[in-house]
């Protein structure tokens, strides 16, 4: 396991400094995902009719391969982490949508109703009611979502070395130091499961009405 | 010099269309790898998640795999891989199988729990055994769920097989990588274009699928 941790000099950080950039390149898109997608889900749940085009036009997105977006973006953004970012977002949109229509759409009706029994306006009742009890749904999507975003980074060392800790899969080719690829995958799975974790720690601490024994998903 | 034109243009050129580098022959190549590691991430995955479900154990085990093999990065493990193992089959289906296997495992899981339990204590009242109560009662009432869990690792695989180029092998991701490398954006267009085309053709493979074999009853349940 010697040089495991050498970095070599041509990636311009340092192992901590390539796990910043990592997550900087990771979480960024999530949260704009989540900010957009809160509204956008708002709307399908509004207007039944517009969920199965959103839904449609998301899933075709998610089809077209990062390192093609990466490309085509190339032209607009250069060969920055912008340019990593953006597919990224898009990406998280897919796994969010539905589950924010399918956490708000999960309120019971009787819920709603006593909600505005007690004179709660509709956007009260949103933000107060709906949003809270959907935040298990929300959390189980967010938390997909930022684990595929943590793992699809490193696909960005194909352009101009924008992957973050992918960088090093690169060095390990160009040095043949295969280590620095086990390095590479390792720190990546952990990170993500380490921001998995704190999601579930989110959720529990969001949500003290539910059961904590035999909740999982 | 927009998209759309890109797309004209790759697919204008008769170039395209012969040789080694073929549209239909890196279509084939593409659909095989896809097929080939879709099979074996359902020949690990439904068994496991479907008896697992049936009887109750094992859930949270099962969620902590699920989230680690989530964990993976695909590209890291495909290089990693390739690293250790050289060229051949096997570093290209790993990563496409521990992408796929999570979405398979959790949805069956999650389908077959979900059940409403009277018709499964009918089945059992009627002294079914509990693999054709798992068979004949459980899997044709879940059989929506786990479709889409299916159709999910589907997807996912098709639009991810192309990283396979990145190691030399063929299918679409060759288009996209050496385009990538040429300066040639019509390839890399085009390429991306056929894999989308190909996620798309999935879902309706899909779609298609769960028309003919779900049973009607519960399809109007679901």
């Amino acid at each position: 396991m010697s040089g495991f941790f050498d970095i070599p000099s041509d990636l311009q950080h340092s192992y901590s400094g390539l796990i910043g950039l990592h997550l900087r390149e990771a979480l960024i898109p999530v949260l704009a995902g989540l900010l957009v997608s809160l509204p956008l889900a708002q709307l399908c749940v509004r207007f039944r009719w517009l969920y199965p085009p959103v839904f449609g036009v998301t899933t075709v997105l998610y089809a077209i391969p990062s390192l093609a977006f990466f490309v085509v973006l190339i032209d607009y953004t250069g060969m920055t982490e912008t340019t990593v970012m953006i597919p990224l977002a898009v990406y998280s949109l897919v796994v969010l949508v539905p589950a924010i229509v399918d956490g708000v759409r999960s309120v019971p009706p009787e819920t709603l109703a006593a909600a505005t029994a007690m004179g709660l306006g509709p956007v009260r009742r949103y933000l107060q009611v709906q949003l809270p009890i959907a935040v298990p749904a929300i959390i189980a999507g967010l938390r997909v979502a930022t684990v595929s975003s943590i793992s699809l980074v490193s696909v960005g060392m194909l352009i101009g070395n924008q992957g973050a800790l992918g960088n090093l899969l690169n060095d390990a080719q160009i040095y043949h130091r295969p280590e620095l690829a086990v390095n590479s995958v390792v720190t990546t799975a952990v990170l993500a499961i380490l921001v998995d974790a704190l999601l579930v720690l989110v959720r529990l601490l969001l949500t003290p009405w539910m059961p904590r024994k035999g909740v999982t998903r | 010099m927009n998209v759309l034109h890109f797309v004209q243009a790759f697919f204008g050129d008769g170039a395209h269309w012969h040789g080694q580098d073929a549209i239909p022959t890196r279509v084939t190549e593409h659909l095989l790898y896809s097929l080939e590691a879709l099979a074996v991430a359902a020949a690990i995955g439904l068994p496991v998640g479907l008896v697992t479900g049936h009887y109750g154990r094992g859930g949270n085990a099962l969620a902590l795999i699920a989230t680690a093999a989530r964990a993976l990065p695909s590209f890291g493990l495909l290089v990693l891989m390739f690293t250790w193992l050289g060229f051949g089959q096997l570093p290209v289906m790993i990563p496409l199988v521990a992408l796929a296997v999570p979405p398979i495992l959790v949805t069956s899981y999650e389908a077959i729990r979900s059940l409403d339990p009277s018709p499964v204590d009918a089945a059992r009242g009627m002294g079914m055994s509990e693999a054709r109560v798992l068979v004949q009662v459980e899997l044709p009432v879940a059989l929506p769920l786990v479709l889409s869990g299916l159709r999910t690792a589907a997807v996912q695989i098709v639009s991810t097989a192309t990283i396979a180029a990145y190691v030399g092998f063929g299918g679409l991701g060759r288009y996209i990588i050496d385009g990538l490398y040429q300066k040639d954006y019509e390839k890399v267009v085009g390429g991306a274009t056929l894999v989308a085309g190909m996620a798309l053709a999935t879902l309706l493979v899909f779609w298609a699928v769960s028309r003919f074999a779900v049973s009607p009853g519960v399809r109007r349940g679901g």
